[in-house]
């Protein structure tokens, strides 16, 4: 790196903005950033959120984002977010669409989550904090020039291009949403200085489709993207035995500078929208791992995100807030607060689990469980065999 | 989609009269297993690096004396799939493209299959849906009427026989990431959606 890095002060940050909530696309849309309000009062219920841990962020400024998305996408992103905009102008941007709808102050939402992604990254590589949580980021989906599956702005980018530059940082992207991190691979995928790893359940039937074993990145680029594609109805142990079994040796191989980790957790057997069948187990297990990857491998720089995670009421709040948790090094008990729940459950169209870890009998054994673990074991072989350098 | 937008159009080729020797290093030079013989630029034989291994005992042997002569050809303007029906049923590995007496390019197995991957594959991000209709007209325009409805985007559609007699199978890459609706719609008009895990619970694929 080409800038010199203060001593850590060991201290965790959480960048939050209440306006975070304005990325909304409709009342009935399944991205609800309800997930925020609520998982942010666990948190707060749990004591586990002081002053000295919030920060504000300010919005991505045009030069941020321009380092990623193509200066016309911005116009239209731009021209989309005023109220008398007409959603059938931007069918070529990927916006107006039944999955990104536009809505009135869209480009201000999107950039104000850049900016907190950004500012987490800076305040990690800066030195003044060793991790950093931005829930609201995450939206790994958006490409260079196009917004694609609930996702504008691509906050996870926009910090990468940031610290690449600012600080020359060698830069691993964990990508463990149930989709596969398509966006944010795509934008990096001749920079051997970017590795993407992402983990998902395979594209035969799920959105983007992409994300094969074969994407590896191209020309100087070539070996660092990696896709480990799992199997529908993948479980925990099966998911964590790849998490681990690739990004350890990757990781170390790689010697990052600072690891950038997605934890979009729709790969819960409760999201309607994917097909994976984890608990939230594997919500609190990669968090640990990452956590330990980066005291090993980068003085602790980490930042995490948010992502994907659809059932708002019974997943994502456990889920993030095990993570923040993990950031902090703080102990959680094994119960949600019952104030929590009963400020929830009135609301909730299901009944909220009681305790952060899924009972373990929660869900029947998945019958094909053997063969899905042998194919993700094959697959995972293959996705380390064919990364050069690791060899 | 035509030949001619697929095909290699600057083409290596020998004379009749050129040696093994000097073939066998054309074909190796430049990775290529087949190279057409022209004579006057009207294309006489098609001799293969298979050929040309056979005959690396007499390297100074004029390659006439091993080419194929009957050599099968197509037109720029053929359908792609026309020119792989063609290679499939003749078991060659390529066709030189032949227009007005002259070779313009050629088309191997090779760019055929990757012609198909790119055409079936996933060229934006989409998510993969596959419907079993009656195979009776109209029922792709019922389908793509509910995808309308939606307001959602095909990238990608294939219709092929059903593995059940008297069915259809219809594949559409959309453009979403919440299927969910569109697939209950297919079923409320009473088609089935086939191999999709959202239509099943318990991994039993
Ligand atoms: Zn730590
Ligand atoms: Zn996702």
């Amino acid at each position: 790196m080409s800038q010199g890095i203060e001593t850590p002060t060991g201290k965790s940050a959480f960048v939050f903005s209440e306006d975070f909530t304005r990325y909304k696309f409709a009342e009935d849309h399944p991205f609800n950033p309800k997930r925020l309000v609520m998982t942010l009062e666990l948190i707060k219920q749990l004591g586990l959120l002081e002053e000295q841990h919030l920060f504000q962020p300010a919005p991505a400024t045009d030069e941020d984002l321009l380092r990623v998305h193509d200066s016309r996408y911005l116009d239209a992103v731009k021209r989309a977010s005023l109220p008398t905009a007409d959603p059938d102008h931007f069918a070529a941007w990927g916006l107006g669409t039944e999955d990104t709808p536009i809505f009135p102050g869209m480009h201000d939402a999107s950039s104000l989550i850049c900016g907190g992604t950004k500012l987490a990254a800076e305040l990690v590589m800066s030195g003044q904090y060793q991790h950093a949580l931005n829930m609201a980021g995450g939206l790994h989906h958006a490409h260079r020039a196009q917004a694609s599956g609930f996702c504008v702005y691509n906050d996870i980018a926009v910090a990468i291009a940031h610290v690449r530059e600012k600080y020359d940082a060698r830069v691993v992207y964990i990508d463990t949403d149930a989709h596969h991190g398509d966006g944010v691979q795509w934008l990096f995928y001749e920079d051997p200085n970017v590795l993407t790893i992402s983990f998902h359940e395979t594209g035969k039937y799920l959105y983007p489709g992409t994300g094969e074993l074969t994407e590896r990145g191209e020309g100087r680029g070539y070996g660092y993207s990696l896709n480990v594609p799992l199997e529908a109805f993948t479980e925990d142990d099966s998911w964590m035995q790849a998490v681990r079994d690739v990004l350890v040796p990757v990781l170390n191989a790689f010697q990052p500078d600072l690891i950038l980790h997605q934890n979009g957790c729709d790969a819960h057997r409760f999201d309607p929208l994917t097909h994976l069948a984890a608990t939230t187990r594997i919500y609190r297990d990669m968090p640990k791992l990452t956590h330990q990857l980066a005291h090993e491998l980068c003085e602790g720089r980490w930042v995490g995100v948010g992502g994907g995670g659809y059932d708002i009421w019974r997943v994502v709040p456990r889920a993030w807030t095990m993570l923040w948790a993990e950031i902090l090094d703080a102990e959680l008990p094994e119960k949600v607060p019952t104030d929590w729940l009963e400020r929830w459950q009135v609301q909730a169209p299901f009944e909220l689990p009681t305790t952060f870890l899924d009972p373990v009998d929660l869900f029947a054994p998945i019958p094909r469980r053997t063969e899905i673990t042998e194919k993700n074991e094959i697959t995972v072989r293959r996705a380390l065999n064919g990364t050069p350098f690791l060899f | 989609m035509l030949v001619e937008s697929i095909m290699t159009p600057d083409v290596l080729s020998v004379s009749p009269d050129a040696t093994v020797q000097e073939a066998l290093e054309i074909t190796k030079k430049h990775r290529i297993r087949h190279l057409p013989v022209l004579l006057g630029g009207k294309l006489t034989g098609l001799i293969s690096d298979r050929d040309l291994r056979d005959a690396a005992h007499a390297p100074e042997t004029r390659v006439e004396q091993w080419m194929v002569r009957d050599v099968i050809t197509c037109h720029p303007l053929d359908f792609v799939e026309d020119a792989a029906a063609t290679i499939y049923r003749n078991r060659v590995g390529c066709l030189p493209v032949v227009s007005k007496g002259q070779v313009v390019g050629i088309v191997s197995e090779r760019d055929i299959l990757n012609n198909l991957v790119e055409m079936m594959g996933v060229n934006s991000p989409t998510t993969r849906v596959e419907v079993e209709v009656p195979d009776k007209p109209g029922m792709l325009a019922e389908i793509a009427d509910l995808l309308r409805a939606r307001r959602l985007n095909a990238s990608t559609v294939m219709v092929f026989p059903s593995t059940t007699e008297g069915y259809k199978t219809l594949v559409f890459r959309v453009g979403t990431m919440d299927p969910r609706r569109f697939i209950h719609d297919i079923q409320n008009a009473g088609y089935s959606v086939v191999q999709h895990p959202s239509a099943l619970d318990d991994g039993e694929v």
